[in-house]
This record gives structure tokens, C-alpha cells and sequence, in this order.
């Protein structure tokens, strides 16, 4: 297992090499740059000041591996250096974005407060929904319950989640007055007043998100259930008169959802990228709207960089998935 | 209860395929559905011809409610929303149909390449597990916004979105039906009448055109269909973000970005084009659903 996980470990570096390297090409390559949108009443002298300040005027390969080491070196240095009060960074140059002229990080870290938030609440309820569902489905299968878990699931994948979130902005916020539109990102927390109105203004983003989850979940869950229903061991269960409620919540379904947590942890990196549409619709201060809103800016690094971490959470979460498999199942040996 | 039938007439396999087909509710559902939309935009525009009309009048009968002379009423500009509908769905069903068909093309080539000749499987697939760990939609945003204004100026902004558009979508959804044909192809290259076909000297290519493209069809088609429903839904979070299509050359998907800051007032102009999105998909992966069931020889009664 500890081979295999180092193995994993190891591939997973030129993994991210390839991909920072096509994001970074990409974006860099492309001929809509902002060295082109610099006004032409700029004199050139000053034009190529400003192209020097933005350190664009370097061959592409030394401006990949300066972003590399900042990416991979000086931003972790400088977030020990923040928790332990070393100086491992020793003051060199961050990841700077071209709209603020402030670290990418930084802005990073106030935000991604609001998207965990989010996010993590829809993922989690998500997935209460979608266990009871897969379970009562699979064990009445073809039951009118199953039916209608069926339809359901099959509205959740067809239904994209910027025409659920709109529906729910016009049923819960317009018609009916019971929740805010938009997402206020400056409330804090302090009384049981403000839990409420932070809930209030959480519930429909988080639905918006969790019932595209559950959709999934719920048919992975049936379908593993349905596997497990009908091997020997449940027979054998049965027959040493073991009570249903044994044998369904404890035998099958422990069984049953080593599969499905894996089919979870592969889930979470997409719904991060879900989340740029629920983030922008709403109005919730996240990493998603931040990268929309460095996308219109042309603002290149923080687009690199966002871009970036999206890719490493998928490494990170297929990487996890794997050992989750390995470690929960028995039978799965990777050595 | 087709194999009642007395016929003694063997069937023939497309028959077959249609029959069972036919049993699954959903998929006839789907097809039915399908086809109407597919009806409304090829045959609407020509029987449905919105009045010109001039500047100050269009500027009169802006955002009105249904009636008989617009019957899903106008926008904030006075354009029927009945005709824009029509245009919209034409170019969001064609950018789901191409892309999908690109996205196969590239994923068969490179499946049917990696599990055919071994050496290439290593790197093929490498190649391919990278392209999966792509974030895709932060990564279509970015070529979006950077390759727009380059590609409009030299072919014009609306020929310059779609094939922009079309293409991005294209590449990087092929990876799913590379993975398909592969483990098909890997299975079928040890069969026996591919080592006939090789014992009596067929080229590689005469087996692959002649052997195995035709045995993997069915897998594809399943991925083809429902790689319309995904490029469908990709091109309009594309649009819904505003880095889609221009407002004047409109999708179901830029219709409901547009129809967004009048939702409180007017909240039929984001139903309308969720609607149409949302049963297209819902049709598409209904289709998908009962073919995967009705090529599937198992599954088929006989």
C-alpha cells in the first residue's frame, strides 16, 4: 500500500508538469494578451516600461520556471513563514495578479473561506440526500419509490445547475419572498440573528448544487446495492434468520459504499468547477467568481494560477479515491 | 413479445434493434421529443417570419407579454422572442451535434490506435489520463476569452464563435470515447476472426476498417449520444458566463444569460431557453439510455 501510494505519488508530478505547462502555453500563446490592449496613445517607451514591470518581456521558458518555483517554492515558503515567523521566503517576489498588483494567494485565501462554505455544505448534503435514495431504491427495486428516484435522477444529470439556480432565484426568492437573491459575503456570524440570515442566504446556492450531486450519488448507490443484493453472503444472512434491518443497513450496505466513496472523492474536484457557475449567479465571493472575474480582466496570472489548483484537486482527489479503494476493500491489492 | 411474432423470416438487425428500442418508454419518449425540437428550429423560422420591423417601432412593442402577434412576447429590444427562440436552438443544437462529432472522431481515432498497436497503448493512454485531469471548464473559459477577438477578426464574429466554440468543446471531450473503444478494441484484437483475418495476410488497416470498426459501433453511438447532452450543456455554461456566443448571434444558453437581469420582471425569458436546454438534454440522455439497451445483443430478445 505505502509503495503504491508513493508510486502514485511520483506519477502524479509529471502529471501536473504537463498540465501547468499546456495552462501555462495557453494562456501565455494566446494572441489575445494584454500587451495588446495596453492603448496606443501609450508612448512606446512607456509601453515597454510597463511590459518590463509585468516581467512579460522574458523568453516563455524562463517565465515558466520562475512560475514554477514561485508556485511550488516561494508561495508554500511564505505561508510557513506566516504560520511559524520564519523567513524560508527570504522576501522573494510572489505570484503577483495584474489587477490588484497584490499576491495571487492572498486574495486566494480570503476567498476560499466562502466557496469551502458553500460548497462543502451542498457536497455534504448531496450526499445524505442521495444514500437514503440509492438504498430504499435498490432495495425496492422497480418499486414506484425507485421510479420516481429514477426520474429524478435522471432530471438531476439533464437539468444544468444555472437553470436549477435561476429556477429556485425566481420560485423562492421572487414569487415567493423567503430567501435573499444574492449572496452577502460580508455577514459575519456573531448571533443566533446572523446564523439565521447566513443560512437563509446559504440555502438556495447550496440546493442549487446539492441536488446535482445527489442525482449521481443516488444511481451509483442503487447500483451497488443492486450488486451486493444478490450474493451468497446475503442468502446466508437471511437464512440464520437475521433480522432485514441487519442485513440490509449493516451486511449490503457496508459492502456497498466502498464503491460509492470512492465515486465521492473522484466527485469533489468537480463540483469546485460546478461552483464557478453557482458562485457567479449568485453572487457568492468564491475562487469561482474570482476566476471569472480575472478571465474579463485579462488578468493572466491569477487565471494561470486558478486554473492550476483546479488541476492539482483533481491529481489530489483521483489520487485519494484510489487509496480510499485500496484501504477500504480487501480484496484490492495494489502490490 | 416481439418473438411472438409467427414470421419465420429472420429479422433483419436493424428491425431488431427498432423493436427493442420501441419497449423502452423513456427513449421513445426522447426520440419523440427530440424530433419536435429539431422540427422547431429547422421548420420554424421558415413558417414562423416575425415582421420587420423599423427601429422606433421595434422601440414601442419592447417587452411585451405573449400575444397573437408575438406569442412568447419581445425583448428589451423589441425582437420576438418566438423567432429568437427558433435561431437560438439551431445554433445550440449544431454546436452539440459537431463538437460530439469531433469529440468522436478524435477519441475513436485514438482509442482504436492505443488498443490495436501495443506500443502506442503506453503513451495514448498516458496522454489520455492527462487530458482527463484537465480542469475543462476553467480551461474552455480561458481559450474562449483569449482566442475570441483573434479568431472573429479573421473570420467574422459569428463563423469565428462557433468554430471557436465547436472546436474547443470538441478536443476536450473526446477522452471518455477513447477510453470505450480502447478496452473494446483490446477485447475483440484477440479474437479469432481477427487472427484469420491476419493469418492470411490483411494489412492493419483492412482489419481495423474491415474487423473492428464495425464490432465497436455500438459503444460509440451510446457515447455519441450522450456527448451531444454534455457539449450541449458545456456551450451553454459557455454562454451563461458571457463567453459564448454574441447576443446577435444568440443560443438557448446566451438567450438565458441575456433574459438573467430581467428575471425578476419577466422570469418567461429564462424559462423559455432553460426549458428548451433542459429538455434537449433530457431527451438526448433518455435516447442514449434506451440505445445502449437496444444495441446490447444480451440484452435484445431474439
Amino acid at each position: 500500500m505505502l509503495t503504491f501510494t508513493l508510486r502514485r505519488l511520483l506519477l502524479a508530478i509529471p502529471t501536473l508538469l504537463f498540465i501547468s505547462l499546456v495552462i501555462f502555453l495557453l494562456v501565455d500563446l494566446a494572441p489575445g494578451s494584454p500587451m495588446s490592449e495596453i492603448p496606443l496613445t501609450v508612448p512606446p517607451e512607456v509601453r515597454q516600461k510597463m511590459i518590463e514591470a509585468m516581467g512579460a518581456d522574458q523568453p516563455v521558458l524562463v517565465r515558466y520556471l520562475l512560475w514554477l518555483r514561485q508556485f511550488f517554492w516561494v508561495e508554500p515558503a511564505t505561508l510557513i513563514d506566516g504560520w511559524f515567523g520564519t523567513s524560508l521566503a527570504g522576501g522573494e517576489q510572489r505570484i503577483l495578479s495584474w489587477q490588484t498588483r497584490s499576491p495571487v494567494f492572498t486574495m486566494i485565501g480570503q476567498r476560499i473561506p466562502q466557496t469551502l462554505t458553500v460548497v462543502g455544505t451542498a457536497y455534504l448534503l448531496g450526499v445524505l440526500i442521495a444514500l437514503p435514495i440509492g438504498i430504499y431504491s435498490a432495495y425496492r427495486q422497480y418499486s414506484w419509490f425507485d421510479q420516481a428516484g429514477t426520474l429524478f435522477a435522471m432530471i438531476g444529470f439533464s437539468v444544468p445547475t444555472f437553470f436549477t439556480g435561476t429556477l429556485l432565484i425566481i420560485i423562492f426568492a421572487v414569487w415567493l419572498p423567503w430567501f435573499p437573491t444574492k449572496y452577502d459575503t460580508n455577514l459575519t456570524v456573531t448571533d443566533w440573528q446572523s446564523f439565521v440570515q447566513q443560512v437563509r442566504q446559504m440555502a438556495l446556492p447550496v440546493l442549487t448544487l446539492a441536488l446535482a450531486n445527489a442525482a449521481a450519488i443516488s444511481r451509483y448507490m442503487r447500483s451497488s446495492m443492486l450488486d451486493n443484493m444478490g450474493q451468497d453472503y446475503v442468502r446466508t444472512a437471511r437464512a440464520k434468520g437475521m433480522s432485514e434491518r441487519t442485513v440490509v443497513l449493516k451486511h449490503v450496505l457496508r459492502n456497498s459504499l466502498i464503491p460509492v466513496v470512492t465515486v465521492i472523492a473522484l466527485g469533489v474536484p468537480a463540483i469546485f468547477g460546478g461552483a464557478i457557475i453557482t458562485e457567479n449567479l449568485f453572487g457568492v465571493n468564491g475562487i469561482g467568481a474570482a476566476l471569472i472575474l480575472a478571465i474579463h480582466a485579462s488578468d493572466l496570472p491569477t487565471v494561470q494560477t486558478l486554473a492550476f489548483i483546479f488541476a492539482v484537486l483533481i491529481v489530489l482527489f483521483n489520487l485519494i479515491a484510489d487509496i480510499l479503494y485500496g484501504l477500504l476493500d480487501p480484496r484490492i491489492r495494489y502490490d | 413479445m416481439t418473438d411472438a411474432a409467427p414470421a419465420p423470416r429472420p429479422r433483419s438487425q436493424g428491425r431488431a434493434i427498432w423493436d427493442q428500442f420501441r419497449t423502452h418508454k423513456g427513449a421513445l419518449f426522447g426520440l419523440i421529443v427530440l424530433c419536435l425540437l429539431v422540427l422547431f428550429v429547422v421548420i420554424g423560422p421558415l413558417v414562423w417570419q416575425p415582421e420587420k420591423l423599423r427601429v422606433a417601432e421595434a422601440l414601442k412593442v419592447r417587452n411585451l407579454g405573449p400575444s397573437w402577434r408575438f406569442p412568447l412576447g419581445t425583448d428589451q429590444l423589441g425582437r420576438d422572442m418566438l423567432y429568437r427562440m427558433m435561431q437560438a436552438g439551431k445554433v445550440s443544437l449544431a454546436v452539440g451535434f459537431i463538437a460530439m462529432m469531433i469529440a468522436i472522431f478524435v477519441g475513436t481515432t485514438i482509442g482504436v490506435l492505443a488498443g490495436y498497436f501495443r506500443r502506442l497503448d503506453g503513451p495514448l493512454m498516458r496522454l489520455t489520463d492527462m487530458f482527463l485531469a484537465l480542469p475543462l471548464v476553467p480551461l474552455l473559459l480561458v481559450m474562449v476569452m483569449l482566442f475570441r477577438d483573434r479568431i472573429a477578426g479573421s473570420l467574422g464574429p459569428e463563423t469565428g464563435a462557433f468554430v471557436l466554440i465547436v472546436f474547443a468543446i470538441g478536443i476536450t471531450s473526446w477522452m471518455q470515447a477513447a477510453r470505450i473503444v480502447r478496452g473494446e478494441v483490446l477485447a475483440l484484437r484477440e479474437r479469432e476472426y481477427v487472427l484469420a483475418a491476419r493469418s492470411i495476410g490483411a494489412a492493419p488497416r483492412r482489419i481495423i476498417f474491415r474487423h473492428i470498426l464495425p464490432n465497436v459501433i455500438s459503444p460509440v453511438m451510446v457515447a455519441a449520444t450522450l456527448g451531444v447532452a454534455e457539449a450541449i450543456i458545456t456551450e451553454s455554461v459557455l454562454s451563461f458566463l458571457g463567453l459564448g456566443f454574441p447576443p446577435d448571434f444568440p443560443t438557448w444558453g446566451r438567450l438565458l444569460y441575456d433574459g438573467l437581469q430581467y428575471m425578476q420582471l419577466y422570469p418567461e425569458r429564462v424559462l423559455w431557453p432553460g426549458l428548451a436546454i433542459s429538455l434537449t438534454v433530457l431527451a438526448v440522455n433518455y435516447i442514449g439510455d434506451g440505445l445502449r439497451d437496444a444495441l446490447d445483443p444480451r440484452i435484445r430478445g431474439r
